[in-house]
């Protein structure tokens, strides 16, 4: 296993992923519903303390799988249990275990009916969203993706909004339906290369036809879950649906797993069926760019905007990948982790909102600037920083990803600059609203501002908004020696 | 060029603004208080900013950094000879704007006055950043934080009329900046590597045989996209913006937001082409007679107005493409009346809104038709208002005579003979709609029913600003050097 390094003595990946599964077999024990979500808060914050750990003790200068651990699982199909996390998974776990303890606190108040159940709910998540970012044996990958399904669909479900059933329903069905041809390529790639391991199974040569096709079956899946313009539509009905923590995982979580996705597998595994496809799939990003970008602009329901704003967001996040120079897939990485903190933060404040007016619509929410300073000025950084203002950590990204893109092409680039001026537009447009309003605003007098706990649970994210902002390297440094790696692994797999 | 040194005078200049915003939000239930502070944050940043004057004039480069972004990325400041200029504006503006606004906020009984100073300060803070800027990025960073910040100055009167105006202003600012700036920012850094200003005007930062056509893209992307700057067919912003209050006016059109478009253009135009990329490419004359329809065409608007600030703002968005004009030519005359201008401009046109405002207070008239006769009751305003006037023509010996005749002296110097007619054109334009507003007001008949009974000079705390800012664009028209000594010393 030379494409794996440990540090350290103990296993601290495995620890990670099933800290918050023990804690959800504790937690029905407990009495009482504010133990649950004190335990909750625990254990999401020493998971997330743990997890710096896997920061400070990496080492940026190789592109090898580090903290590896490896156990056989069923020796007679070579599965096994590994895991591994380079400079493509690290920020997205470190973002990962730092998003929990905050949908723990937004759900404080917000969740009043089986609390227990709910809590045990995002404890799952938690380990198996951990899981898919560190396996690499495609078939505990698999054992992850599919998990992840069962506790999103309950939260959705049972916690959500008036028409749960439906979202649920919908969200179930189409990340089901994708990942139906994720095992068929898995099984299509053991035959070949007999073994399940993620590593061993890059730069395999594999033939032209075997990587278009199995390009399409990863696509298929991935795409959805990103998701791509056109297979978007099941994301604004779970979006809106969904109880605020729902929405926080899925927007700063779930969808980097479809681009997570195409870093780790189509690019490494399928480099020609990259090439072929290509060309289509950044031509679906660039629509989807301005797609979401116009359906945003068209929303009176803020959570529906935030969650069009997000289609958006993903088409930069694959326009990024596509490109295949460093610049765009550092930004298309970046950009992950930012729309993660970003687009989070939005929901948190739309949840916020809603805990007070009990609705989503901007034109109940309206001209709340003078009684709520606090929350207008946290809305307002979220907001800017959603159209990447330069200063905040989404700026960063989008220059990544449109410096790679114009690199690549100019005039594939330029078809994009209306997205980015819509997204100034649909964001401004519900600044403007919220803050300001018309000169028939409903009263809103009676609004309260925030309290500690929400201010606490919106602090994180502004400090990284404009960490990221105005100091990237930190981050940066993580993933530069992997991005090249990944792109030297593209180019030896295409002929010449 | 000395290597650059460290200097956190930059720093303290930078922060004044912001910590006096945050300041005043902090002590809005005390106006008193609340003025000390905006007075003091602006007292502070004139310091600073003239403690720099003397060894910018040494040649001395100072620089400070304050964050990597990138490689080839980060928000860095620097004082030169074109940050001088507009930075020691800017600053002073602000100290007797600070003093006008209060005679003028206090005396209409304005609500929202701490939100209201405190945005005041926060434009300031971006007008600061962008003299101060050192490369592309931190220029772009500011720009769109002066865009943010003087929204609720323009909608400040949160009528329909406000939000209207208001809405049209963040369409066309942040429209042109994401849509064309953003993206020529990006070629750039892609073609260079960089978004560092280089440190000449005359080399720019684009290596050899990169494309011309990419080159020229870029260029028209910047110069249209910096739309703070006026040049149509991007400049309708700026008459939409003029239902703020006169305060802010003054200081959008004198010192903020007109200042950092024309100022942001006249950087990128030398230093991130320069002078020799420019004249290869042939960018320079085009530009020049690109800028002169807005000249003339907006002189003609102003002349059809009849709302004083309307005439005003249109007269400001014909003057600020002088600025452009000038630099355009890439003549060292041409570039030298370009750059004076951005001072020159600014004490003129500040004097003329300052009066349009005290106008509005003392009698609550709005319109040019309505102020027959009213130079009898209100002679210091208006004799202000004709100095400031005469700046604006080019007469002698005021300071924009000294902007006119580098202008002309550098349009002919570059043999445009196109250039010199409209500069002439223009200055009669300038003397059709600002001569009878002057001349009305002392010699013309009251109106029909119209009667000046009770109406008296506005109070000295409006008054003291404009004559202070007419005076000194006197003592510029006599002694021109301070400023342009700067401008020479960017030709070392």
């Amino acid at each position: 296993m030379d494409f794996l390094t440990t540090n350290g003595s103990w296993p601290i990946l495995s620890v990670l992923i099933f800290l918050p599964l023990c804690g959800a077999l504790v937690l029905p024990l407990l009495p009482g519903d504010r133990g649950a979500r004190v335990w909750t808060l625990i254990v999401t914050f020493v998971n997330a303390g743990l997890s710096l750990k896997l920061y400070t003790g990496f080492d940026a200068s190789t592109a090898k799988y580090q903290f590896g651990e490896t156990v056989p699982w069923i020796p007679s199909l070579n599965i096994n249990y590994t895991l591994g996390v380079d400079g493509i998974s690290l920020l997205l776990v470190l973002m990962t275990t730092l998003i929990m303890p905050l949908c723990v606190l937004c759900s404080w108040r917000a969740v009043s009916s089986r609390v227990k159940s709910f809590f045990v709910c995002i404890l799952l998540m938690e380990t198996s969203m951990l899981g898919v970012f560190m396996a690499l044996d495609f078939v505990l990958f698999y054992v992850f993706w599919e998990a992840m399904l069962i506790p999103m669909f309950l939260l959705i479900g049972v916690w959500g909004g008036p028409r749960k059933v439906y979202a649920s329903v919908k969200f179930f069905l189409y990340t089901l339906a994708g990942s139906v041809l994720l095992p068929v390529a898995i099984i299509a790639l053991y035959l070949h290369a007999h073994t399940f391991s993620i590593p061993e199974l890059m730069g395999q040569p594999y033939s032209a036809m075997l990587q278009n096709w199995v390009f399409l079956a990863f696509f298929l899946a991935f795409a959805i879950k990103v998701p791509m313009f056109p297979f978007h539509t099941w994301l604004p009905a779970a979006h809106v649906e969904a109880p605020t923590a729902g929405s926080v995982l899925l927007a700063s979580v779930l969808l980097k797993m479809g681009a997570y996705g195409f870093l780790r597998f189509c690019l490494p595994m399928t480099p020609v069926g990259v090439e072929t496809f290509g060309p289509f799939v950044l031509a679906l990003s660039v629509v989807g760019i301005i797609y979401g970008g116009l359906t945003a602009l068209a929303q009176s329901d803020m959570k529906r905007l935030v969650a069009y704003s997000s289609v958006a967001h993903m088409g930069f996040v694959t326009l990024g990948i596509f490109v295949l120079n460093p610049r765009g897939i550092e930004g298309a990485i970046l950009q992950m982790v930012n729309h993660g903190i970003t687009t989070g933060a939005l929901f948190l404040c739309v949840g916020m909102i809603y805990e007070r007016t009990h609705s989503r619509e901007l034109a109940t929410a309206t001209g709340i600037g003078r009684v709520m300073p606090v929350y207008v000025t946290l809305l307002a950084l979220f907001g800017l920083s959603s159209m990447a203002f330069p200063g905040t950590n989404s700026f960063v990204g989008e220059f990544l990803v449109l410096a790679g893109s114009f690199a690549f092409s100019t005039k594939m680039a330029a078809l994009t600059i209306p997205g980015v001026v819509l997204s100034a537009a649909y964001m401004l447009r519900m600044l403007q609203r919220v803050i300001w309003g018309g000169t028939d605003n409903p009263d809103t007098s009676h609004l309260t501002d925030l309290n500690w706990r929400e201010i606490v649970t919106l602090a994180p994210l502004a400090a990284f908004v404009l960490w990221i902002g105005l100091a990237p390297t930190p981050f940066m440094d993580v993933f530069h020696v992997s991005v090249a790696h990944l792109i030297e692994q593209v180019r030896a797999g295409l002929p010449l | 060029m000395t290597t650059p040194s460290e200097s956190y005078s930059l720093l303290l200049a930078l922060m004044a603004p912001l910590v006096g915003a945050v300041l005043v939000m902090l002590t809005g239930r005390r106006p008193n208080v609340r003025e000390a502070c905006s007075f003091t944050a602006a007292g502070v940043m004139f310091a600073t900013v003239a403690s720099l004057v003397k060894p910018v004039l040494a040649g001395e480069k100072l620089v400070c950094h304050l964050a990597t972004i990138l490689p080839g990325v980060s928000v860095t400041l620097r004082a030169d000879c074109l940050s001088m200029v507009f930075a020691l504006v800017a600053s002073f503006l602000w100290i007797i704007t600070v003093l006008y606004s209060l005679g003028y906020m206090r005396g209409l009984h304005e609500h929202a006055q701490t939100r209201f100073s405190a945005c005041f300060a926060l434009a300031l803070f971006g007008a600061i950043g962008c003299a101060f800027a050192d490369n592309l990025f931190t220029l772009y960073l500011f720009y769109e934080i002066v865009s943010i910040t003087t929204y609720p100055l323009v909608a400040h009167h949160q009528d329909a009329e406000g939000y209207q105006g208001g809405r049209k202003y963040l369409v066309y600012l942040t429209t042109t900046a994401k849509g064309l700036v953003l993206p020529a920012m990006i070629l750039i850094y892609v073609m260079c590597g960089t978004l560092d200003f280089s440190d000449n005007i005359r080399t720019g930062i684009f290596p050899n045989g990169t494309s011309r056509v990419l080159v020229t893209v870029v260029y028209v992307c910047l110069l249209l996209g910096f739309a703070k700057n006026g040049v149509m067919p991007f400049h309708n912003w700026l008459p939409g913006a003029m239902v703020a209050p006169t305060p802010v006016s003054a200081l959008l059109h004198a010192v903020a937001v007109v200042k950092v478009g024309v100022f942001s253009t006249t950087r990128v135009m030398l230093f991130v082409f320069g002078v020799d990329t420019m004249d290869a490419f042939n960018l320079g004359i085009p530009t020049a007679y690109f800028v002169s329809f807005t000249i003339l065409a907006a002189s003609l608007i102003a002349l059809s107005k009849d709302n004083l600030k309307a005439r005003l703002a249109y007269s400001t968005v014909s003057q600020l493409s002088y600025i452009i004009l000038g630099v355009a030519l890439l003549t060292p005359a041409g570039i030298q009346g370009g750059i004076v201008h951005i001072a020159n401009h600014a004490f003129a046109k500040i004097t003329l809104f300052f009066c349009a405002g005290a106008i509005y207070v003392a009698t609550h008239r709005k319109n040019i038709s309505q102020m027959r006769g009213l130079g009898r009751v209100m002679p210091f305003t208006f004799a202000a208002f004709a100095v400031a006037s005469l700046s604006m023509i080019g007469a002698p010996p005021v300071a924009g005579f000294i902007t006119k005749w580098y202008l002309l002296v550098g349009a002919i110097d570059a043999r445009q003979i196109g250039i010199i007619v409209v500069l002439l054109a223009s200055t009669i334009l300038n003397v059709a709609y600002f001569a009878p507003v002057v001349y009305q007001a002392y010699f013309g008949k009251l109106a029909a029913g119209d009667s000046h009974e009770g109406l008296k000079e506005a109070s000295p705390a409006l008054l003291a600003p404009l004559l202070i800012s007419a005076l000194i664009s006197v003592v510029i028209g006599f002694y021109p050097d301070f400023f342009m000594s700067f401008i020479k010393g960017m030709f070392l």
